[in-house]
């Protein structure tokens, strides 16, 4: 300060406030810290030269306790003291001076150090300051007030302008009338300058002017900004609460056999179209503007009323009182505690801890419940009771042990997934991990090679897994084009990533004659992966039946009977099995039934892959969809894609292990299954090196193929950023219906061993057995088509259902804490990015859901076709 | 059932709730600034100690189980030796699953190791004490009809609230009320013991107040 070489110094006293925090405003060491600071400021003062201002503001007041953040008189208002060795004021200052909104300091500083006033700024100068001090002329000290008010009256004019071109935001009416009043002070100030002479009353007259347009001005904008509209909250609070109701009565009613499909879809569509109208004609006629939010909001709460009447008048005639939640009171209360930890800002700051805590805990939980259960019914006992004859011959489907294992597995992946953490910001506690930068930002070659071996490891382990999984259930056999896409495909994808990580992470160290190449490739190489990834789905949207037909379709009719016995019959079993089979044959040749065709499922070789057919197209679909996700994130991520992979794997297994499969509906998904699913996305969407807040979003992924950027499209750029952050959005609800047919994959080992040793003599002797028991796996959904789209409809409820539960309690944080002190760096951001990953998740579901419904429809055309030829 | 096994079992808990309690007081005759925070692993150790002694103590005189047949003495030192490992491998268990759980790897593993030494106290040693090194015995008392006496009865319900305690302490730390006892494991410890506490002094009531109901199989 002594050197003189400043215009501005700020000097900020945190101590004021954390004794405040610490011990409250009536303390004694409150009493100590204010004399402390009152010695500080005594000696501020000594030290003053003549021109010198000082300015002593507190940011914010203190409640009783000593905090703040609120908005209470008591935080608001704080001090503000003004000194100058030079007498400042022309007057003596009044003993109760009036209160200056803190946004006056902008313009009155801007002016007093000779600055233009800043464009956004709304407060108002202290014309006091601007007197020119106590033995200026008054007339004279009047004009520069004056003078100081119209620069800054211009100022928020011209802001006021350009902000209502923008926004329109404000209210018309009023804004017409301050540029009414802005433009006659400004005349009148005119006419003031030209002849100072008469100036007077006038002068006055032009003060109170301007100030009244200042303050009209910072009305305005406070109206329009500071509003929060509670009758809208509190709609979509109540419309968000009534859809999760709706999804909750579905998902129980959809179960029960007269539930009736086709109305659900229609009627409330109808309903919705005729609210909106109505609300547009009476709006139109009434002429007020059309709102499309309330428009929205009015076809969305026209279109509930007829579902909840139809069950309403449904519930006490025709169906028993069914439990709305049937879910364990422990699973229910880890829900309610997730709900409850988005009312806390730093559970939401710390949720990417406390989501793999809740999700270990559910594991555990899980593990030990079903333990819990087990010896309800001894291990051997509980296959009993099922029908059928696969499982006696087996071993019990579950030790103890086992489903512990699965556990660990379960915990320990969710660990190392764990260390892939970003802190959220101003967390000085928390170090980001290191592996979320890119490989390129590495110095060090040796390091950085372990590294990029890594994560090509992790491609090509993601390769082996899928390929050894599809092989296991015997998928990898068939000829159709999705599975070669896998055989083939699918490595060059691996290959074209590992050449773009290596390209983009070694890209300075390429020599210079070959930078053209490595820009080129480095355009093509993302794009040809993606593209590829397309294909891929296309084809496998186009044929998804995944099964072994050895000839054509004609020739398997024949084959499929004859092959097994090729030989000479040469035991009883072996007659015992061919005769009714050539039964068979005839009687369905006779009768010509071609749905009900299901019945030759077990007599094919190809049976047996229809056991997995949905869930491979399930997974193929979901493999294709990782690689370009994966492409889209830095390389090290991989390495938690492959831990998503197996950490689904292993909680889809241990959640079959709990399901006891039903030979013939209703087929349901319990709700720990469905939680346990929407934890893991939640988990994996922070182990991906993501955060709810806007300064976390990766940009970078907008370059992926695109080095030199966009030109002027921004929903490429946005499709790509959004698709790289809710990566574990989409991945998990496209892949929430293995919840309903792991169960069904795990049901038998059987089938698999008969499967690998085709035509001997094992399998002529299994196969009397299987015969009577008809279709395995997931052909039994197809067995029970309504139960299986009650089954779909239901998860894919059920699944909304607890989505849509935590984006409600994310409102309604946001909306009940609004004026909480982290609104806008927590729960506001927190529920953007809740609600959008909503609108990811249910588009996600919907495409999960329609690519099993194709499969079905094709094995339906599958099964038709087989029996033409067979009947030809 | 009678009531005097309730009342048996109530005053045998209620003792364990004593050594608690006496693990807070006893240390402050002897150390100096002792305190629950400020030398919380003193804590544990003394807490872990007194409860084990208690529980041994339990079992010697009160003895609710059957005493094995063969009763020589390499038996009987095999057997103290077998339940010894059975103890560390449970430490051990715990530590591995508190790490999972997202406890730190390197930094205080001392602290985390105490964890799983007093959570193993609170539910391994009584198992160890009533039950005896036999897993399988173990598995049955944690299942649903498993239990066949009201000591397994308590025993169970102070195991399930050892943990649930335990889990219920992690919530605290990732509050920003800049609390001592916030920071891991202090509130995990001390959940676990409240929870320890609760099912102790619980336990007994509500075999009471369920004692139509309950029905052992071989008692």
């Amino acid at each position: 300060m002594d050197s003189g070489e400043w215009d501005v110094l700020i000097a900020h006293f945190l101590g004021v406030d954390h004794c405040g925090h610490k011990h409250g405003p009536h303390h004694p060491e409150m009493a100590k810290k204010l004399s402390q600071m009152d010695q500080v400021i005594q000696g501020l003062i000594e030290r003053l030269e003549n021109d010198t201002l000082l300015v002593v503001a507190g940011d914010h007041g203190m409640t009783m306790n000593g905090d703040h953040g609120g908005d209470s008189e008591l935080e608001v208002s704080a001090a503000l003291f003004l000194y100058s060795p030079t007498a400042l004021f022309p007057t003596a200052p009044p003993e109760e001076p009036e209160v200056i909104p803190q946004v006056s300091l902008v313009p009155t500083l801007a002016l007093l150090l000779g600055l233009p006033i800043p464009f956004g700024n709304i407060g108002e100068v202290m014309t006091e300051l601007f007197s020119g001090g106590h033995g200026s002329h008054p007339q004279a000290s009047a004009l520069a007030q004056v003078s100081a008010l119209h620069i800054n009256a211009q100022q928020v004019s011209r802001f006021l302008h350009a902000y209502s071109a923008a926004t329109q935001d404000l209210q018309v009416k009023e804004l017409h009338q301050l540029q009414k009043l802005f433009s006659k002070a400004s005349a009148s100030y005119q006419q003031l300058l030209q002849n100072p002479q008469e100036a007077g009353a006038s002068l006055r007259t032009l003060t109170a002017e301007l100030q009244q347009f200042l303050r009209g001005a910072r009305a305005i904008c406070l109206e329009s900004w500071a509003r929060f509209s509670l009758v809208r909250m509190a709609g979509g609070a109540a419309l968000l609460a009534a859809a999760c109701f709706l999804c909750l009565l579905a998902s129980q009613l959809a179960v029960s056999p007269g539930f009736p499909f086709r109305p659900l879809l229609l009627t409330p569509v109808a309903w919705g179209l005729t609210w909106a109208m109505l609300y547009a004609g009476l709006s139109v006629t009434t002429g007020s503007k059309v709102d499309s939010v309330v428009l929205g909001a009015v076809a969305a709460a026209g279109s509930l009323p007829p579902f909840l009447w139809k069950v309403w008048a449904n519930w006490g005639s025709t169906r028993p009182l069914v439990p709305l939640l049937p879910a364990p009171l422990p699973v229910l209360l880890l829900l309610l505690t997730r709900l409850a930890t988005f009312f806390s800002d730093s559970f939401v700051v710390a949720e990417a801890r406390a989501t793999p805590f809740l999700l270990c805990s559910l594991i555990l939980f899980l593990v030990a419940h079903l333990h819990w259960e087990d010896q309800l019914l001894q291990p051997k006992l509980l296959t009993v009771p099922r029908l059928g004859s696969s499982a006696p011959t087996g071993p019990p489907r579950h030790s103890g042990t086992y489903a512990l294992r699965l556990g660990i597995g379960l915990l320990l992946c969710t660990r190392l997934s764990g260390l892939f953490h970003r802190c959220p910001e101003e967390t000085p506690a928390c170090h980001s991990s290191p592996w979320l930068s890119p490989l390129a930002s590495m110095v060090g070659g040796q390091a950085k090679n372990l590294w990029y071996g890594a994560c090509v490891g992790a491609l090509v382990a993601l390769l082996v897994v899928v390929r050894l999984w599809l092989r296991r259930y015997g998928n990898l056999k068939s000829p159709e084009p999705p599975v070669l896409f896998v055989r083939w495909g699918l490595p060059l994808m691996v290959l074209g990533t590992a050449a773009y990580w290596a390209l983009a992470s070694g890209a300075d160290e390429a020599p210079p004659r070959l930078r053209a190449l490595v820009a080129g490739a480095s355009v093509m190489l993302p794009r040809a992966v993606m593209g590829l990834a397309a294909s891929g789905l296309m084809l496998l949207l186009w044929r998804p039946v995944t099964v072994l037909v050895k000839a054509g379709a004609g020739a398997s009719r024949t084959r499929t009977i004859l092959t097994p016995f090729s030989g000479p019959p040469t035991s009883q079993a072996d007659l015992d099995y061919v005769v009714p089979q050539i039964y068979r044959h005839m009687q369905e040749e006779f009768q010509g039934r071609l749905e009900r065709t299901r019945t030759q499922g077990p007599v094919t070789v190809a049976a047996y892959q229809l056991g997995s057919v949905y869930s491979a197209a399930m997974v193929t679909a979901l493999i294709l969809l990782a690689f370009p996700l994966l492409l889209l994130h830095v390389e090290r991520v991989s390495l938690v894609f492959l831990l998503l992979f197996l950490q689904s794997f292993l909680l889809l297994h241990l959640l079959a292990a709990g399901t006891s499969v039903t030979t013939t509906g209703p087929f349901v998904v319990l709700w720990q299954a469905v939680s346990a699913w929407a934890l893991l996305a939640n988990q994996t969407f922070y182990s991906t090196g993501h955060q709810p807040v806007f300064s976390a979003i990766h940009w970078h992924a907008a370059f992926v193929g695109f080095p030199d950027g966009h030109d002027s499209s921004t929903w490429l750029p946005a499709l790509l950023v959004g698709a790289n952050t809710f990566a574990s959005h989409i991945l998990f609800a496209v892949g929430c219906p293995l919840l309903l047919l792991w169960p069904f994959l795990c049901e038998s080992q059987g089938p698999r061993k008969r499967q690998q040793l085709p035509g001997c003599e094992a399998e002529a002797r299994a196969r009397p057995e299987e015969e009577r028991e008809e279709p395995l796996m997931e052909m039994r959904l197809r067995d029970a088509p309504h139960h299986f789209n009650a089954a779909l409809l239901q998860l894919g409820l059920k699944y909304l259902f607890v989505l849509g539960v935590q984006i409600l309690a994310c409102a309604l944080a946001a909306s009940i804490l609004r004026r909480h002190l982290m609104v806008w760096k927590v729960f506001a951001p927190k529920f953007i990015f809740e609600a959008i990953g909503f609108i990811v998740s249910s588009v996600g579901l919907l495409l999960g859901i329609a690519l099993v419904m194709r499969v079905d429809g094709a094995v339906s055309s599958w099964f038709r076709r087989l029996v033409l030829a067979q009947q030809r | 059932m009678k009531d005097t096994d309730i009342k048996r079992l109530l005053y045998s808990n209620l003792l364990c709730v004593f050594s608690v309690f006496l693990s807070v007081f006893i240390p402050s005759l002897f150390l100096d600034n002792f305190s629950i925070l400020e030398t919380h692993l003193t804590w544990l150790c003394t807490c872990s100690t007194s409860v084990t002694g208690v529980n041994l103590l339990l079992h010697l005189v009160v003895k609710p189980n059957v005493s094995s047949r063969r009763s020589s003495l390499s038996h009987k030192v095999s057997r103290v030796l077998k339940c010894c490992i059975y103890f560390l491998l449970s430490c051990f268990f715990l530590h591995i699953i508190f790490v999972l759980y997202g406890a730190p790897l390197i930094e205080l593993v001392l602290e985390t190791f105490l964890f799983a030494v007093i959570l193993s106290t609170f539910t391994t040693v009584p198992c160890l004490c009533l039950l005896g090194p036999n897993l399988k015995a173990w598995l049955r008392v944690f299942s649903r009809n498993g239990v066949t006496s009201i000591w397994e009865n308590s025993l169970q319900i102070t195991t399930i609230s050892s943990f649930i305690g335990a889990w219920l302490g992690a919530f605290p730390i990732p509050l920003d009320w800049e609390r001592p006892w916030q920071v891991w494991p202090i509130s995990c410890t001390l959940g676990a013991t409240f929870g320890y506490v609760a099912g102790l002094v619980s336990s007994p009531l509500w075999i009471y107040w369920n004692r139509k109901q309950l029905t052992y199989k071989s008692n």
